[in-house]
């Protein structure tokens, strides 16, 4: 049950976050102009966000929604226009949301600051209605959700206590009741008031049937008994009313107490359930609102906080799945039939099932991994608040392109690509793309353009990143790398190996530093980061025209496009992408650095050579280089070669991880399975090349 | 058998809430996501109750409520609703539209109970 109970709150917790989203992203489009569909979706959103809130105890997001949620009310009957001030607090309002819903999942407490500040724009915005002026913009935010009173509507007729005291204890009531004729129509059953009215104190119920129309003339779906009901017992106002609390308006209800015995008859006291006295409802929001607090509150507290780590799954891909586990299970009965009854005239037939058996198994495999594909707009979403955000605080002027949205990845893969994509984007806004007047100086438009664009090709997906700026600064960049003494003053790069030094740690050539970007922390780890995830980046640029950062990661991480190597006896994997060249040395292309580093002649580079049976410790069919091969791979923009026996094939491998079997070993990121069960390790070729060069005690980053 | 009720809500979570209670207390839940399916799904079934939200996208519940109460088979199935509104204009709608009764979230499971209960 407690389990049921946190599931559910998860659920919550998650609709919200995503109604953030849709609040977020709608409130952007409306800036453009208005529609009533988007209007009405973001008000939905925080409604809905309103009413979980309340009903899992959260008062505070509940309440601070509810702010929120009046003023889209109003835009939405169209009682107020929509403007840039009024959407900037709105935006806010629902970053404040998001930090109070993510600080009650985390199940740390609320905090306040962002709501209580923004409360007063709030406050602000809503008084500038049609009472301009008035007081009631406190009341709109201060007075937490005056509905939280209704179900239980504590009316109480102002002078009934009054009464009571001068003329004795009230002893019962005399109840009239007279429904509108179509009571019926709702469902409304009298037989049911009366019961619930006889399970407070004794009645006596007198049906009134002078209203009754002739049989011929009776409609029987019309109601037209009257009703006079004594009440005996010294129940609460409240109680009775709250009895006819549904039926009250349309229908004729008197109620009149009755005194205890020798006390003088009062006259009958009306009351109706309308417009109960503010002071009451207000004291009772506050009660509802402690009541409802307390508890959830002592239920989640208990159970401690984690990443969940669930995930999302379209119901189409659950349905492929259990589509191909039905084919599965008739292939194995097929094949099961065999097992049974063997004749050597079936070996067509077992040939034709193992077939279909590799089909389901391939297929399933692909089904399986589809799972796991989430479409990489959940990561774009982000990006035009973050650009409008930007921009404004840059004072620039940018039309954000986003496309392929629905381009899939692994959601491991995209929760990771997160980070790194905002940081290209922010540095694309700050030093990519120009201010509007020197682009108008420029003779370009004065709007500039980012793209986020992504796409599937082969087996990775790329991701771009393009800006119609400035472009990077060659001379600039270089003329900062040689006075950091990263390359020699004499050098000639090319032009690849000039932008690459950006991702070099520390790097800056912005002349402010600005708290958007330019501290030069970032674009290193934005390339380790992409590296971690076995992927590449790539610059391109043209002066004057923009900019474009490529990144090329794999569709997921579970599955491996792997090149298998062997050294002496020993068979290793090693991650496709990350080889750039198999090559066979010469002696020319071999030399020796203080006695101990190997390099290789690779194009115009010396890399160093990497012996594998060394680094693990294991007997090769030959030392010497040129007997062997080498492999040249590059990870986080260093290139080695790697000395190998003999290439085997490439292929799909799956990763078993060796942390979780095993333990954490440097220079392998896990092991697979071959088709015959013996066990080949993978290489983790960033992890490799470190350790290597760790070992040899030099750094690497001026050969590159 | 248990009685069935419709709960109709655009928030799983809520209608998960609303489940979850309900089927604690013997009923049989079945769950809509907004007015369209819950029609959809009370033409071909039957229904003892409808439990619904207001605000909800492609129908709201009020008009769910009086779509609903055009079909001779809910002419008699009380219809409650469940939302955050509590505004007397609102809730003089559902009236018109023939709601049997309405329940302000947050909901206080007790009382939900013990509405279903009086009008079942």
């Amino acid at each position: 049950m407690d389990m049921e109970m946190e599931e559910i709150l998860n659920l919550f917790f998650e609709e919200s976050l995503e109604g953030l989203d849709t609040m977020e992203s709608g409130l952007l489009t409306l800036e453009d102009g208005a529609d009533r569909e988007t209007i009405n979706n973001i008000f939905r959103a925080a409604h809905s966000i309103k009413g979980g809130a309340g009903t899992f105890g959260f008062m505070e997001i509940s309440e601070f929604t509810h702010s929120v949620e009046t003023l889209l009310d109003e835009m939405r009957n169209g009682a107020r226009s929509i403007t840039p001030d009024a959407l900037q607090v709105l935006l806010q309002s629902v970053d404040v949301i998001r930090e109070m819903t993510q600080s009650a999942q985390a199940k740390t407490p609320i905090v306040m600051t962002g709501a209580n500040a923004l409360s007063g724009e709030l406050a602000r915005i809503l008084a500038q209605k049609s009472t301009p002026g008035a007081a009631p913009a406190t009341a709109a935010t201060a007075a937490p959700m005056p509905q939280a009173v209704i179900p239980a509507p504590i009316v109480k007729p102002e002078s009934a206590p009054g009464d009571a005291a001068l003329s004795g204890p009230i002893e019962g009531w005399r109840i009239t009741f007279a429904p509108d004729p179509s009571l019926f129509k709702t469902c409304n059953d009298p037989l049911r008031i009366f019961e619930e009215l006889g399970s407070l104190a004794p009645l006596e119920v007198t049906a009134m049937t002078d209203a009754l129309p002739a049989l011929s003339a009776l409609d029987p779906t019309q109601c037209f008994l009257r009703w006079a009901l004594v009440l005996r017992g010294a129940i609460d106002h409240a109680r009775i009313v709250e009895v006819f609390d549904w039926v009250d308006a349309s229908s004729k209800i008197t109620y009149e107490p009755i005194f205890g015995a020798g006390s003088p008859g009062t006259p009958p006291q009306r009351s109706t359930a309308e417009s109960p006295p503010p002071v009451a409802v207000r004291a009772a929001a506050t009660r509802a609102a402690a009541t409802a607090d307390a508890h959830p509150g002592a239920a989640v507290a208990a159970k401690a906080g984690g990443e969940s780590g669930s995930l999302r799954v379209a119901t189409e891909k659950v349905d492929a799945l259990i589509n191909l586990v039905g084919e599965l299970v008739i292939t194995q009965s097929m094949l099961g039939r065999f097992a049974e009854k063997y004749e050597p005239a079936d070996i067509e037939a077992l040939r034709r099932s193992l077939a279909q058996l590799t089909r389901n198994t391939r297929e399933l495999q692909e089904s399986v991994m589809q799972i796991r594909m989430l479409p990489i707009g959940f990561s774009f979403n982000r990006f035009p608040r973050l650009v409008h955000d930007l921009s404004r605080k840059l004072g620039k002027k940018v039309d954000l392109k986003l496309s392929g949205e629905n381009t899939e990845l692994d959601k491991t893969v995209l929760e990771k690509i997160g980070d790194p994509l905002v940081h290209l984007v922010r540095n694309a806004l700050d030093h990519g793309l120009e201010s509007p007047e020197k682009r108008l100086a420029a003779g370009k438009t004065e709007t500039g353009t980012l793209e986020l664009n992504a796409f599937h090709e082969g087996g990775s997906i790329i991701i771009e990143v393009k800006d119609d700026g400035g472009g990077l600064n060659k001379e600039r960049i270089l003329a900062k790398a040689v006075e950091r003494g990263l390359v020699d003053a004499d050098a000639t790069l090319t032009d690849e190996a000039i932008y690459n030094l950006i991702f070099v740690a520390g790097f800056s050539t912005a002349d402010t530093v600005s708290d958007v970007s330019g501290r030069g922390v970032g674009m290193d780890v934005v390339r380790r980061n992409i590296n971690d995830l076995g992927g590449h980046v790539q610059i391109f640029s043209v002066k004057g025209q923009g900019s474009t950062i490529r990144i090329r990661l794999p569709l997921t991480l579970a599955i491996l496009e792997g090149q298998v190597l062997r050294v002496g006896k020993e068979i290793y994997v090693a991650s496709l992408v990350s080889i750039i060249e198999t090559v066979q040395s010469t002696r020319q292309n071999l030399s020796c650095v203080a006695g101990r580093t190997e390099l290789f002649k690779h194009r115009t580079d010396y890399i160093p050579i990497i012996r594998l049976h060394d680094l693990f410790g294991i007997e090769p069919d030959s030392r010497e280089i040129t007997d062997g091969l080498l492999v040249v791979l590059e990870a986080d923009g260093r290139r080695v070669a790697m000395l190998v026996d003999e290439l085997l094939a490439q292929q799909q491998v799956v990763i078993k991880s060796l942390e979780t079997n095993f333990k954490q070993v440097p220079g392998l990121a896990g092991a697979t399975i071959h088709g015959d069960g013996t066990v080949a390790l993978i290489l983790d070729v960033p992890g490799l090349i470190r350790t290597f060069l760790e070992r040899q005690g030099m750094d690497m980053g001026r050969a590159a | 058998m248990a009685a069935t009720i419709l709960a109709v809500d655009d928030s799983a979570s809520m209608r998960q809430m609303v489940s979850f209670t309900l089927k604690h207390a013997g009923y049989e839940v079945v769950e809509a996501a907004d007015g369209v399916d819950a029609l959809e799904y009370a033409r071909n079934n039957a229904v003892s109750l409808v439990l619904t939200d207001v605000n909800m996208p492609r129908m709201d519940g009020i008009t769910l409520v009086r779509e609903l109460r055009q079909l001779i088979a809910y002419k008699f199935t009380p219809m409650l609703v469940l939302t955050t509104e509590a505004g007397p204009e609102k809730k003089a709608q559902g009236k018109q539209a023939g709601a049997t009764g309405w329940l302000v979230k947050p909901f206080n499971p007790d009382k939900l109970l013990a509405t279903i209960a009086k009008v079942l």
